[in-house]
């Protein structure tokens, strides 16, 4: 009867052997190796790493990445919570939201980038016309500012609607009698949100923010078909980087050993802000 | 009320650009190179006519949702088992393997492009459907174990203990009582599943050529080949978000009561 959790598990540990486990220990071998095009590949320790880190080009777009992942952060997931917040509890209202809200969801990513692409660009779009009517010189291709603003509104317009439908989740959970207790001791609709909603939310929360998290550091097709990387590079995340020097590059082990810097970078800092939002919750007073 | 309001002002930001878009489809190049015409003065269907006449078209269409399917039977078929595994039971190294699998999550796809193109031209799978829906189990698969155990977890284990007093044998109980209670998270899953295979680009673009080619790739290699096409390439998106739409439109009644459970 012991081996019985292991025979569940079987399905999924093979599954996941030849999807995730292998290609890992293949780019670990890689990542040590010297891999030039018509010579025998030899071992060369640390040396593609240090390389990498290094890299001005690696540097930028890891601090690109960084700001952009934290832009998005702040921005999606009070957003998300607040329309969560604003979802008729039931009714056809529902039905509808959520039609309407699972659609960006099921856009192929590069969709969303050619969805995007048509609306801002100067010749065919809406986005610089409307600009324009306002007294603003809208450039996405030349202006760093205009491209930031709208790789960001366009990832807003993509991934908040999963925030909501995660948060609206959570929101239903929460028994109606805590929200009748609030108002008996007349809490004010700050303190009702502070001392019912959030800790309640605690769980929800937790899965919102390490979605958007990790998501928002793998993003690649979006910003490629948008904008390309530019202007310049200053649209350029850690995926075009990573993708560029995997198979653009002549160097398959500078391309694996910038995939484990990746890696390593996305545990860690899910892994850190996991912690932080497990310990926060607790410090203000959330149950569960 | 002004809560309503707020939400209204999303769902519209949502809808602008992809009526720009659809608005575009319907109009000849000349319409959109010209003039900016809020909608579309010289209505035309010859932009999806060139596409569904188009063989390369239809297939990669086909291909898209054969795959994204064949990785949610996968993703499933693995993912229920294990969830009740991690639901029901505490064994060695539970929660490490949890954590592990949650990891598989976090890998960017860029990272595992050049080892699963190795990978799977040694199984001599590049270019068939089996490549990419394989290789999609690398964030869905986590994805799935994680929302179910969720649900599962919001059973009470006295429901699995009844129904064997009752009689039940393993099999029976699943199928007759167990699944029909997590049928909402099941689809909640599935739609994730599906959506999650269905979006994604960089994966699928490195394991297909020609023949298995999904319609995001097909769309990004007529988008490279330099024909600035806009009125075809804006149906050809158009005619990609179809299919989500009509799942979002069929799922919405289990959607609603799967979220509604409060374990996603």
């Amino acid at each position: 009867m012991k081996q019985r959790p292991w025979l569940f598990l079987l399905p999924a540990l093979l599954l996941v052997s030849i999807s995730a486990f292998i290609p890992l220990i293949t780019v670990m071998n890689y990542s040590q190796l010297t891999l030039l095009p018509g010579t025998e590949p030899y071992f060369s320790g640390l040396e593609n790493f240090v390389a990498i880190l290094e890299d001005e080009a690696f540097r930028a777009a890891l601090g690109r990445q960084v700001i952009f992942s934290f832009l998005v952060l702040i921005t999606e997931i009070p957003l998300g919570l607040g329309l969560a917040m604003a979802m008729p509890k039931e009714g056809p209202g529902v039905g509808l939201s959520l039609v309407l809200l699972g659609i960006p969801l099921l856009i192929p990513w590069n969709v969303v980038g050619i969805i995007w692409r048509v609306f801002t660009r100067s010749d065919i779009g809406v986005l610089p016309a409307a600009f324009d009517w306002f007294g603003y010189s809208y450039e996405i291709s030349s202006s760093t500012f205009d491209a930031w603003w709208t790789v960001l509104a366009m990832d807003i317009w993509h991934w908040t609607p999963l925030v909501v439908l995660i948060c609206y989740a959570g929101i239903q959970a929460i028994p109606e009698e805590y929200y009748m207790a609030a108002k008996i001791d007349r809490a004010s609709p700050w303190k009702t949100f502070r001392y019912v909603t959030l800790p309640n939310l605690r769980g929800v929360l937790i899965i919102a923010v390490l979605l958007r998290l990790m998501d928002s550091f793998k993003i690649y097709a979006e910003p490629f078909v948008l904008t390309g990387g530019g202007p310049g590079s200053s649209t350029t995340f850690l995926s075009t980087y990573t993708s560029r020097m995997a198979i653009g590059g002549f160097q398959m082990g500078r391309g694996a050993a910038t995939s484990l810097i990746y890696f390593f970078i996305v545990i860690l800092i899910s892994f850190v802000i996991y912690i932080v939002m497990l310990n926060l919750g607790q410090g203000a007073g959330g149950d569960q | 009320m002004n809560k309503k309001y707020y939400l209204i002002l999303f769902l519209v930001f949502i809808l602008v650009p992809i009526y720009w878009m659809v608005n575009m489809s319907f109009k000849p190049n000349s319409e959109i190179l010209n003039r900016l015409t809020l909608y579309p003065h010289e209505f035309t269907l010859a932009n999806y006519k060139e596409i569904l006449s188009s063989e390369f078209w239809r297939a990669g269409y086909i291909n898209s949702i054969l795959m994204a399917s064949m990785n949610v039977v996968f993703v499933t078929i693995a993912a229920l088992p294990a969830a009740y595994a991690f639901s029901r039971w505490d064994f060695r190294g539970d929660k490490h393997l949890f954590f592990w699998f949650l990891t598989n999550r976090m890998a960017p796809p860029a990272a595992f492009m050049v080892p699963f193109f190795i990978l799977y031209s040694n199984l001599n799978l590049i270019d068939t459907y089996w490549a990419v829906a394989l290789a999609h189990c690398l964030f869905n698969l986590p994805l799935a174990i994680w929302i179910l155990e969720g649900f599962m977890s919001g059973i009470p284990k006295e429901i699995d203990e009844m129904a064997f007093i009752d009689g039940h044998s393993f099999p029976s109980f699943c199928w007759n009582i167990f699944l029909p209670l997590i049928k909402p998270g099941i689809a909640v899953t599935a739609f994730l599943t599906f959506m999650f295979s269905w979006v994604e680009l960089l994966l699928a673009r490195t394991l297909t050529n020609e023949a298995a080619q999904p319609i995001t790739v097909t769309l990004t290699r007529s988008l490279g080949a330099g024909g600035w096409d806009w009125g075809v390439l804006a149906a050809a998106g158009v005619i990609a978000m179809i299919p989500g739409a009509i799942i979002v439109y069929l799922v919405r009644d289990l959607l609603a009561t799967g979220f509604s459970m409060g374990r996603v």
